[in-house]
């Protein structure tokens, strides 16, 4: 087990540089998720830190050595890929000891170990079938059996769930936190899934265009985003953004978005007039009778909760687009009004030019 | 699509048009094996009967037996096909993987280069060969064949691997790289196995020719301890008069080894796809 360093990474491909110096500390132990939209650098990233990918800038070190320039099978690390690459003529078995047999271990130490691990993925009944024979499930059952069989220093995770349908995606999250907690190894983990980042983190890095965005605790950043993108990209259903205006009335700010000025917490250092997002996540909108008018759009129940369309402001003008979320049922028809009340304690306020939370 | 399948009179009309093209690539090579069995008389009178009774006669192959050294021919062309599948599928393979899975300056232009060959028949520079083979004092050895062999059959082989090869998942070749496999083991280990039936594909499309070749066989090789089967068959056909029970014993013996080569291609192929099918 070792913690992890990256220290301004940078990695360009040809003249084009993708990743511009990330720096992102591991403590041991930890559960890291780099998460972000597709082509922002995080699976690079893991393949960097992998040894697949050759290092433009910077150092990674594992433990307290630079692994910039070792190959691979001498960082000390397993790795579990999206689409399990197993090797499809070897058994599950072969496939999970093969590593510690291309090291040259002792073949009862390789079948102990193979063992073992098999136990606690419960794939004991499989040793011999070849993992053609496997449920998408069981193969990536079998890849985290490769990884473990090691006892390596860092595991890394690239889109492992990504194969698998709903249900067996969320059955396997567990089953993947579960095992970190057993064996408490430091690991990396890749997606683009905003819910996984979530459930699994001790520590999210949100990543994007190659640059790190907010590195945090999963609720510190649900509760404080820095920014709009994070704001936007954590949270299901997404935070509103509304673009607005600061105004003041008496000792009290609002923010005028057009439909009617929204409410402030108590705030100071702002200018009158300055142009900003106001966000308010789905389930922080109350309806109250002094709330602004909105239009129902849409109505969508899940059950547990109803989610709410609306459009701000008078019909046909055409306001801004907010999603409520209720835990209670309420009978909503498209093209009624409610009264939307957002709650100042929990708003977020960005700069409009930046982006950034003021 | 499912309903289609199942109509047993598509079935039957599938079937039969299969039956029927059978029949008709394999006539030829029925006719040649009877008549190979018959008197020089029979094979002129009635070439499609069997070869019962009187028209029975084995004066082809002991002909076959006693002119010339037919098992040194036999062996001959055994080797330089099998030598020369053997290096086309070696470097043809390895230069796929380099063309497939490194990025390196002229990648393209490297590929380009390599396919070019399929498009200029080798025989275009027989003469500037035979010169080359006359300076390196290879001409009447094997060798000058299985040479020449190897370069014509490279660009197609490069060619089909390569593509095949772009279709092995990266991330199989990235583990591969983390548990501690070499790139060679990569190569050999995991990717050719992978693309087995694309290496009996090019097998296949190699070995016949080589095996049926006379151009070459003449040109380069032409020495008795040198020649190929379809060469040495050859003395049987003159100008004037063709042993014709020669020839056809010949060349029924020619298909055999041939057809045992393809059987072991085309199981490996056929195992192939059924271990690729099912990922």
């Amino acid at each position: 087990m070792a913690e992890v360093a990256i220290r301004g990474v940078r990695k360009s491909y040809g003249g084009h540089e993708v990743v511009h110096g990330v720096d992102i500390e591991i403590a041991d132990g930890q559960f890291l998720v780099l998460v972000g939209p597709s082509g922002c650098g995080k699976s690079t990233l893991l393949r960097m830190v992998a040894g697949l990918e050759a290092i433009s800038g910077g150092t990674i070190s594992i433990g307290e050595k630079v692994v910039n320039n070792l190959p691979p099978a001498e960082r000390d690390i397993a790795m579990v890929f999206q689409n399990y690459a197993l090797y499809p003529h070897k058994t599950v078995a072969a496939n999970m000891g093969f590593a510690l047999k291309m090291a040259r271990m002792d073949k009862t130490e390789i079948e102990a170990r193979v063992k073992k691990a098999a136990a606690i993925l419960g794939l004991e009944p499989y040793l011999d079938r070849f993992p053609r024979a496997l449920s998408g499930g069981q193969r990536q059952r079998v890849a985290m059996g490769r990884a473990i069989v090691r006892e390596p220093k860092v595991f890394l995770f690239d889109e492992p769930l990504s194969n698998l349908d709903a249900k067996l995606r969320v059955q396997m999250r567990s089953e993947i936190r579960e095992l970190h907690q057993r064996l408490g190894t430091t690991t990396i983990y890749v997606t683009h899934d905003q819910i996984e980042a979530m459930t699994m983190a001790d520590k999210i890095v949100v990543m994007r265009d190659g640059h790190i965005a907010q590195v945090g605790a999963p609720l510190d950043l649900y509760d404080r985003p820095a920014n709009v993108f994070v704001a936007g990209f954590i949270g299901s259903p997404a935070m509103n953004l509304l673009k607005g205006r600061l105004a003041r009335e008496g000792d009290d700010w609002r923010v005028d978005v057009g439909a009617g000025p929204l409410p402030l917490g108590a705030m100071e250092g702002l200018e009158e007039g300055r142009e900003v997002i106001y966000g308010i996540r789905p389930e922080h909108l109350i309806r109250s009778g002094q709330g602004i008018p909105a239009r129902v759009a849409v109505v969508e129940p899940t059950g547990s909760e109803t989610h709410l369309v609306a459009r701000l402001g008078a019909e046909g003008a055409g306001g801004q687009e907010v999603i409520a979320v209720f835990r209670e049922r309420h009978a909503f028809k498209p093209g009624e009004e409610v009264r939307l009340m957002p709650e100042p304690a929990h708003v977020h306020l960005f700069d409009a030019a930046s982006g950034e939370r003021i | 699509m499912n309903k289609a399948r199942h109509n047993p009179l598509n079935s039957a009309a599938a079937h039969g048009a299969l039956i029927l093209y059978t029949l008709i690539a394999l006539f030829p090579v029925f006719v040649i094996i009877i008549n190979s069995f018959k008197t020089r008389k029979a094979i002129f009178a009635e070439p499609l009967t069997p070869p019962v009774g009187d028209a029975f006669s084995l004066i082809g192959y002991q002909t076959v037996m006693k002119q010339g050294d037919f098992f040194l021919y036999f062996q001959n062309s055994f080797i330089v096909t099998v030598v020369s599948l053997f290096f086309i599928l070696l470097f043809g393979a390895m230069a796929a993987f380099a063309l497939s899975e490194y990025r390196f300056r002229g990648n393209t232009l490297m590929g380009l280069y390599l396919a070019l060959g399929i498009m200029i028949p080798i025989r275009i520079g027989t003469v500037a060969i035979l010169e080359l083979m006359v300076q390196t004092g290879l001409i009447n050895t094997l060798l000058a064949l299985i040479l020449v062999y190897t370069a014509q059959g490279l660009p197609l082989a490069v060619f089909i691997l390569s593509e095949f090869m772009r279709q092995v998942s990266d991330d199989l070749k990235n583990a591969g790289r983390i548990d501690g496999m070499s790139e060679y083991a990569i190569f050999f280990k995991l990717v050719l196995p992978l693309v087995r039936p694309a290496m009996a594909t090019v097998a296949v499309f190699n070995m016949i020719p080589i095996w049926n070749d006379l151009w070459f066989p003449l040109i380069l090789a032409p020495g008795e301890s040198t020649k190929t089967l379809t060469l040495g068959s050859q003395v049987f056909i003159g100008q004037f008069v063709t042993d014709w029970n020669a020839v056809l014993s010949a060349l029924s013996l020619a298909i055999l080894p041939v057809l045992v080569l393809y059987v072991i291609f085309s199981r490996q192929l056929i195992r192939g796809i059924t271990s690729g099918a099912v990922k």
